[in-house]
């Protein structure tokens, strides 16, 4: 009689490697970072991203595959949300200001932005609102507007990871946010006269 | 409010009359902004918002752009490479200018506000960053104290402590007349004697008292003592057979 024997299904155990690559690694890994580690091919890889996040997700795993950042990352499920807090602190997202979350809101839709940019938009002088953001790694130098130019300024994949976002194109339009110009117009026209002087 | 704004009353060297008036003057370029004293239109308005009481945050922000926007064109003004860039705004460019600037300054402010929501909605999104820094310990309240029972550890505490036993470390000092009467009897059968070799195998108090004999002996000049440098060795031998 033919002895049965137990086949392993290869990507069940691609899968079990790229958790274990999830595991040890402090930031989002990509697709493409992924399928470099295992030497396999991408699309495999995310086939193993897709058994992990049903394996991982939230309601039947204290541990939850997202997607952030750019990649993929293991992060708390919600339900422990009142555990973690007694164990860790997040000296990243405490205490952000009105006037940090302005500069962030343009460093991250206009990036790479200088200081003087940032300030011309906000109408008040964004050193000490840059300077925190780049203690708190929300925001990085990306080079210089030319040489010997203002430093200029991005978001970092931090950013998008406090965020919970996939990448910045998840940010909502700019041009649906506020800001009617023509209802704006009209106050300024208001109050600066079209009066015969 | 803007009503308030508008009609805010202004006496400066250069103009006097409502600030709208200033503001269309500026903007047609029929008064010399650099003549403007900017200082004094920020002083009348605070006043004027003094006379009024309460602060009005509406009216404050109108003022502070237009302000703000004065003050931008002024320091422009200063720079003659710019001027031409000023040249021929009409008031409605102007206008328009400044709407735009704070309008976009708006959707700043309402994406500054969704990503404010974001953070909220985030905040139960717990991940590992590098090595997590631990949290403060929590404060541990202190159980319920009783004050009789302060007292009785304050008196514990005050009570005079016992006196440590020194037993362990008594000396005994063999007599000097020990000394005396064998270094005598030395000096007198043999004449003279090697000090260390007498004492060489005593306990060092043995050996202090036995040097203190030896120099009372020399104080009541029954012996003389040689010894040719330090540590060598001591020679002894009775002063009057010398």
């Amino acid at each position: 009689m033919e002895r049965l024997r137990l086949v392993e299904n290869p990507v069940d155990r691609l899968a079990r490697t790229v958790e274990a690559l999830l595991v040890i690694a402090s930031k989002p890994l990509s697709v493409p970072e992924l399928a470099a580690a295992t030497e396999e091919d991408e699309e495999r890889v995310e086939t193993a991203l897709g058994l992990i996040a049903g394996r991982f997700r939230e309601g039947r795993s204290g541990v939850v595959l997202e997607h952030v950042a750019g990649g993929y990352a293991f992060r708390a499920a919600r339900e422990a949300a009142d555990a973690c807090a007694r164990l860790v602190e997040r000296p990243v997202q405490r205490g952000l200001t009105q006037a940090s979350l302005e500069t962030l809101a343009v460093v991250a839709y206009l990036g790479p932005v200088s200081r003087p940019e940032i300030a011309r938009i906000r109408g008040v002088a964004a050193d000490s609102a840059v300077a925190g953001l780049v203690e708190r790694g929300l925001i990085a130098e990306a080079g210089r507007e030319r040489e010997g130019g203002a430093v200029r300024y991005e978001t970092t994949p931090l950013f998008e990871r406090v965020f919970g976002l996939a990448d910045r194109s998840e940010l909502p339009d700019l041009e649906e946010l506020g800001g009617d110009v023509e209802e704006l117009r009209s106050r300024l026209e208001d109050v600066a006269g079209r009066r015969p002087a | 409010m803007a009503v308030a704004v508008r009609e805010l009353p202004l006496d400066l060297d250069a103009f006097e009359g409502p600030f709208d008036l200033l503001l269309t003057l500026v903007l047609r370029e029929e008064l010399e902004l650099r003549d403007v004293d900017v200082a004094e239109i920020v002083l009348a308005f605070v006043e004027s918002r003094v006379e009024r009481g309460g602060l009005d945050l509406e009216a404050c922000g109108e003022f502070l752009v237009l302000v703000a926007a004065l003050l931008e064109l002024k320091a422009r003004g200063l720079f003659p490479g710019e001027e031409l860039d000023l040249e021929g705004l009409d008031p409605e460019e102007a206008a328009e200018e400044l709407a735009e600037r704070l309008a976009a300054y708006r959707r700043f402010r309402a994406a500054a506000g969704w990503l404010e929501e974001r953070l909220a909605a985030e905040s139960d999104r717990y991940f590992r960053l590098g090595v997590a820094s631990l949290a403060p310990a929590p404060a541990r309240p202190l159980a319920r104290q009783e004050p009789e029972q302060l007292a009785a550890a304050l008196r514990t505490l005050a009570a005079a402590r016992p006196e440590p036993s020194l037993g362990h470390l008594v000396l005994t000092y063999p007599p000097l007349s020990r000394f005396l009467d064998r270094f005598r009897s030395l000096l007198s059968s043999r004449g003279r004697f090697a000090f260390d070799h007498e004492v060489d195998r005593l306990s060092r108090i043995e050996q202090i008292v036995a040097f203190l004999a030896l120099l009372e002996l020399r104080k009541r000049e029954e012996a003389r003592i040689a010894q040719a440098g330090p540590f060598e060795p001591i020679t002894v031998w009775n002063a009057s057979a010398s």
